[in-house]
């Protein structure tokens, strides 16, 4: 006996509201393909191009708590702001993202690459530098390879010192159309 | 020493036990009371699924649930002497012609006896469903049984 539709639905809205969920996720279209999205109370926990849905249910769990559910409408504030974005009619992201378990360091260099502007772009060396470690540049790298909130933290705006995409997690012509979004290629 | 097991994330278990869970539930209550109380039964996990120790024996801890919210809903409506609708589609005939069968029990003997030999919990668990001792559970369950026995010979 299969859990109609609608009554399994229903469930996941209750949960959501209920406040007890560590960690809502949901697989939403974009035009850059499927995206999985988790939120918990205190943000965006992740945004990934790679839905395999299951490794990140454990991984939210490992993270956030064992209260993981699939719950649409919990993400639906974090869906609206992405639509928004690839509609060109949103800038900059309102809603707060959670970084707990990550360094100092990559905590120092997330919140620079959040304050580049929609837009505009910086070098990893530069990014490196304002996070307080100029020759930390290759580090940085790492940190734009490893980002959990792709797009909302703008690591698509980080390129080489000679203006080159360099790479990008989740496949370079994901960034080149993030930046021909923004303007920054034509 | 065993390492325990490994408690799954929610969306694990849910997955897992939700088709048997709204089985049992139907069973007891009918196709649409069993659906606010399916909700019931997972949001009742839900609150209590952070605190739990240990990944063994989430089925029988859930099949609990349910039947506790079960009993709650028939404790609160007024008995009408109708039986509830049962739905016809169920892949386990077994179950269902157990859920038939039962229809007519006393709600603790019914599901001792459904819990039983339709989901063959063990006594201890069944005694946690209906707030009772092993040896009560037992004995609810072979009243009901010698019941059934009276009444379908009768």
């Amino acid at each position: 006996m299969s859990v109609p539709v609608d009554l399994d639905r229903r469930f996941r809205d209750a949960a959501a509201r209920s406040g007890m969920l560590d960690a809502a996720y949901d697989v939403v279209d974009s035009p850059l393909g499927p995206l999985l999205v988790a939120t918990g109370d205190r943000g965006i926990l992740r945004i990934s191009f790679d839905t395999d849905v299951e490794r990140h249910v454990e991984w939210l769990a490992r993270v956030a708590g064992r209260n993981v559910l699939r719950a649409p409408r919990q993400a639906d504030p974090l869906r609206r702001e992405l639509d928004e974005y690839f509609g060109g009619r949103r800038h900059a992201f309102d809603l707060s993202v959670d970084l707990r378990g990550v360094t100092p360091f990559t905590e120092r260099v997330l919140r620079e690459l959040a304050r580049i502007p929609f837009g505009q772009t910086a070098t990893y060396a530069e990014l490196a530098a304002r996070a307080g470690n100029p020759k930390a540049a290759r580090a940085v790298g790492m940190t734009m390879n490893r980002n959990r909130v792709p797009i909302v933290l703008p690591c698509h705006r980080v390129i080489g010192a000679d203006g080159s995409l360099v790479g990008y997690a989740g496949g370079l012509e994901r960034k080149v159309a993030l930046l021909t979004l923004e303007g920054v290629l034509l | 020493m065993m390492d325990a097991v490994a408690i799954p994330p929610f969306e694990t278990f849910y997955a897992e036990h939700r088709s048997e869970v709204l089985g049992l539930l139907r069973r007891r209550l009918g196709r649409d009371r069993a659906e606010d109380a399916f909700q019931e039964t997972f949001l009742r996990a839900l609150r209590a699924y952070e605190r739990l120790e240990h990944g063994e024996h989430l089925r029988a801890w859930v099949l609990t649930i349910a039947s506790r919210v079960a009993i709650d809903v028939q404790r609160r409506e007024k008995p009408t002497g109708e039986l509830p609708d049962l739905p016809h589609e169920d892949a386990r005939p077994a179950y269902e012609d157990l859920g038939e069968l039962t229809n007519g029990l006393p709600p603790k003997e019914r599901a001792a006896v459904v819990l039983r030999y339709g989901y063959d919990l063990t006594y201890h668990q069944i005694a946690a469903v209906l707030d009772s001792s092993p040896d009560a559970a037992r004995q609810a369950a072979s009243t009901g049984v010698r019941r059934l026995r009276k009444e379908t010979s009768a």
